[in-house]
């Protein structure tokens, strides 16, 4: 992939794009792990309906959260076409259930467009953006904000 | 590597000593007076000082000074350590491990303890010394094994020769004569024993039975070896050793000859009792040194039998090392080596002590824990990987006998072995633990102003570093709740006609897989009547709550519980029996009292040997496979319909032998399911919860037994109310593994609360 290999200069930023309905979405790669196909998840008990429940990712259990539902969007029906974005958050490593991983974008700040505004809350709490690539319009989501740091807010 | 890793390397090595230091001054508050005891005691106080000399730690060093001068005291045979020298130096090891932590960590010692004891441990060492020169004697005086590097540069000086480099030989004219003439008037028994092919062909073995005749008495041995050929002319099954033995016994020629009992017939045996002067001259008038004959460093291996070695001054002067298993022996044997001035031999002597002392200690290297924790994690996926490989092989392989199958099941084999032997890395003895519970039992007994002896055993019992972590926070609290309330007063003890010095027993042991530690003490045992009406007063029974005896020792473990009648210096602190339960249960433990009126209390804790693997139950509910912890199942059954009674409007209780027993459907708190399954399709498992209720969970099958892995799911997700943590099953699929103390909780009415912080938002 020549996307990752090529020197980023000032303020350039890579992304990875993906795919939930017939949205697209992105984060940052820093935070991206890997990627790898879905797996029958272990349900939680007493956890929102957007987690789906955890999975063996090499010995760790991952959690994996719906992406779709906790966008506010329908709850997702994992077939083995769907994609685990596996991430970094904090100190915690999730997984984040998308339809399907379209792209690696390398975009400077000028890109990215502020959130346009809306009535829905959900939405402006994750977006940190939109980008316009070719017609399309990319939401930028913000990982950190879908999982507040709980520890540092009790403390 | 800088200096601070130096540093703390030296600190790690003072770990180590002081652990030896006190273990050792234990063995001599026991009445172990062996020599080497001492001596490792006296080496213990002895690096400390040479350690913290190199590294400026003034006080230490001046501390570590006072207290080696003592101790060289006592290995000069000039003091005598009875219990009252053993107590001030208990306490100064003590002092001298606080006196490291405050050099490593920077925090102060209390100077009027370490003060008092310098006075004290000057008193001990010149009071019971002769003269003032015996002072400087003493000051000086070091053995042979420290002296002799002075005298052979080609063995390491140790760390810390004196300014000069000169040590003086402590040269007693006791010890001159040879420990013969010492020997006051014990009968003296010439052997000569020469064994004939015969002995070995019948597989005796002259070696264990110089070793028998070794624990007659004290034993000097001479191999003769002037029969042996040359090593072309060797027959190795041929015998051509003989050895004159020097023999000092009060056990009579009998004892001696029924050593050779069923050898006589295959070696030629004389025994000759002698007078003792004409023992010590005859002596002298061998052809060689009588070298006192350790026969312990024949466990070794038949390949490092000195006796079959050509004879060397280096090889017997090994074997005069090896035995120098007491200090007069030791000078004794220098000395007689000194006098044939045979100075390499006394170096090579001292390095083969050196080094003796050191493969006691066991070859150790010190590994970063986190290491550690990786490797067992790695371990830990081969394991759940072969698990997968053998499930997909089976499912794909029909011929039954293949050689994948082979390979599999070898591979399965290695797997297992690796996985016990990672364990092993972290299990390590519960030692450590119990020696610092002497310290406590020592510093809260001078408290109080009570005698304690504690007595350990089984502390080479291993577990879990983990464990042992976290074990010694509620065992010290034991220890002191033991020695605060448990034992009475000398004067009350005295009244009550027992042994005014009370007794703390802590003990640890295997059992079933997990270990289990018991404190014993021989006290009062628990004041039932007393322990009652505090509860009651505290609102934590109903007054007129009938409770059997067991019942009431455990409201001791009851939150907010203190039997204390006032709140001493001690216990009290605001941490109750309560707090060690906790954290006993943290660890996947137990504990339990009993206790008699008038002769003690027992706490029995049995705690898992790891917190990395677990024995689970693995069951099916609502679809989801879980995994319950068999400590805590009692039974298992299948309900009959019969059995089942409803219970008010929601509850349904299963008889059990003639009792109640609250059922609680498993996937109905944990939210699997809407509606209570039908009991009589599933099973039950009975379990006994904390609060030493039994509850019937429901479960919809049992698949079976296994060991599990113990995953967190903390480190990613959160903790969740019913689930104890999580694992990874031989398909590859997370199983969780159920709390069941929180279940049986929530089927009390206290609601597991789903702590949803991924949910926080919105």
């Amino acid at each position: 992939m020549s996307y990752a290999v090529k020197n980023l200069s000032q303020g350039d930023r890579e992304l990875i794009a993906f795919r939930i309905g017939d949205q697209e979405f992105c984060v940052n790669i820093m935070s991206v792990r890997e990627i790898r196909g879905w797996t029958p998840a272990t349900t939680m008990p007493h956890s929102p309906g957007y987690m789906k429940g955890v999975i063996n990712l090499r010995g760790a259990v991952l959690p994996i959260i719906d992406l779709s539902a906790r966008l506010g969007m329908k709850p997702a029906e994992p077939s083995v076409r769907h994609v685990i974005i596996v991430a970094q958050v904090r100190r915690k490593v999730v997984g984040l259930l998308v339809d399907a991983v379209s792209d690696i974008l390398t975009v400077t700040d000028d890109n990215i467009q502020p959130t346009p505004e809306i009535s829905s809350d959900t939405e402006r709490q994750f977006a940190r953006g939109v980008l316009a690539i070719e017609k399309r319009m990319i939401c930028l989501v913000e990982l950190e904000a879908l999982f507040p740091d709980t520890e540092s807010e009790a403390a | 590597m800088d200096m601070n890793e130096i540093k703390e390397i030296f600190f790690q090595e003072c770990e180590e000593q002081l652990a030896e230091l006190e273990s050792g001054l234990m063995k001599m508050n026991d009445g172990d007076r062996d020599p080497e005891t001492i001596n490792a005691v006296f080496r213990a106080v002895h690096s400390i000082k040479g350690g913290a000399g190199a590294f400026g730690l003034d006080d230490l060093v001046a501390f570590a000074h006072v207290f080696e001068t003592t101790l060289d005291c006592v290995r000069s045979n000039k003091l005598e350590p009875t219990q009252d020298v053993l107590k001030v130096m208990l306490k100064s090891a003590d002092v001298l491990a606080d006196l490291t932590n405050a050099a490593r960590d920077g925090g102060s010692v209390d100077e009027s303890r370490s003060r008092g004891l310098v006075k004290e441990l000057e008193a001990l060492a010149n009071g019971e010394l002769l003269s003032p020169s015996a002072a400087a004697e003493a000051q000086a005086s070091k053995p042979a094994a420290k002296a002799a590097p002075a005298l052979s540069p080609a063995v390491e000086a140790p760390k810390t020769a004196d300014d000069s480099g000169f040590q003086p030989i402590p040269f007693s004219f006791d010890d001159f004569g040879g420990e013969d003439e010492a020997g006051s008037g014990l009968p003296v028994y010439e052997i000569t024993f020469k064994p004939r092919s015969d002995l070995y062909s019948k597989g005796n073995d002259a070696t264990l039975l110089l070793r028998d005749l070794s624990r007659l008495g004290e034993m000097s041995s001479y191999c003769n070896m002037d029969d042996l050929p040359g090593l072309d002319d060797l027959d190795a099954e041929a015998a051509y050793l003989s050895w004159n033995i020097t023999l000092m016994t009060d056990k009579g020629e009998d004892a001696i000859r029924t050593v050779f009992e069923f050898a006589e017939w295959d070696c030629d045996l004389t025994v000759e009792a002698v007078e003792a002067e004409s023992a010590a001259s005859s002596n002298d008038e061998l052809p060689m040194i009588p070298v006192p004959f350790d026969l312990s460093i024949l466990d070794e291996g038949a390949a490092e039998l000195p006796a079959h070695q050509p004879t060397s001054d280096a090889a017997t002067a090994v074997a005069a090392a090896e035995t120098a298993s007491n200090v007069t022996q030791m000078a004794a044997a220098a000395a007689r080596v000194e006098k044939r001035e045979s100075a390499a031999a006394a170096a090579a002597s001292a390095a083969a002590a050196q080094n003796n002392a050191a493969a006691g200690a066991g070859q150790t290297i010190r590994v970063d824990l986190d290491r550690v924790d990786r490797l067992i994690n790695l371990v830990g996926e081969l394991v759940i990987n072969q698990a997968m490989l053998s499930q997909s092989v089976i499912e794909n392989d029909t011929t039954g006998t293949s050689s994948i199958n082979m390979g599999l099941e070898e591979l399965q084999q290695l797997t297992r072995e690796i996985q016990d032997s990672v364990m092993a890395i972290r299990a390590q003895p519960v030692k450590p633990v119990f020696q610092r519970m002497s310290r406590i039992v020592r510093e809260i007994a001078d408290m109080t102003g009570k005698t304690i002896r504690l007595i350990t055993e089984g502390e080479n019992t291993e577990v879990d570093k983990t464990v042992i972590d976290k074990l010694a926070e509620p065992l010290t609290h034991m220890i002191r709740n033991a020695v605060d309330h448990g034992i009475e007063t000398p004067e009350k003890r005295a009244a009550a006609g027992k042994n005014t010095e009370g007794t703390v027993r802590l003990t640890a042991k295997h059992r079933s897989g997990r270990i289990l530690i018991e404190l014993a003490d021989d006290g009062a045992g628990i004041n039932r009547e007393k322990v009652r009406q505090k509860a009651i007063d505290n609102d934590l029974i109903p007054a007129d709550t009938n409770l059997s005896d067991e019942e009431i020792d455990n409201l001791i473990f009851l939150p907010g519980f203190s039997t204390a009648d006032k709140i001493s210096d001690i216990s009290g602190r605001g941490v109750g029996m309560d707090v060690v339960k906790r954290s006993i249960q943290a660890l996947g433990g137990r504990i339990n009292i009993t206790s008699k009126p008038g002769q003690g209390s027992v706490f029995t804790m049995s705690l898992p040997l790891t917190l990395a693997v677990l024995d689970g139950m693995v069951v099916t509910v609502a679809g989801q496979t879980l995994v319950v912890p068999l400590t805590a199942i009692v039974e298992t059954l299948q309900p009959e319909a019969a059995a089942i009674h409803s219970f008010g409007a929601n509850h349904r209780l299963i008889s059990i032998r003639n009792s109640f027993c609250p059922l609680v459907d498993v996937g109905r708190i944990l939210n699997f399911r809407a509606t209570q399954a039908n009991p009589v399709e599933g099973v039950a498992l009975l379990v006994e919860s904390e609060g030493g209720g039994q509850r019937a969970l429901m479960v919809d099958a049992i698949q079976g037994q296994r060991q599990v892995v113990i995953k967190s799911l903390e480190a990613n997700y959160t903790h969740v109310p019913g689930i104890a943590a999580a694992t990874i099953l031989g398909d590859g699929r997370v199983a969780l593994i159920l709390d069941v103390d929180a279940v049986v909780g929530a089927s009390r009415g206290q609601a597991l609360k789903p702590e949803m912080s991924l949910a926080a938002v919105g």
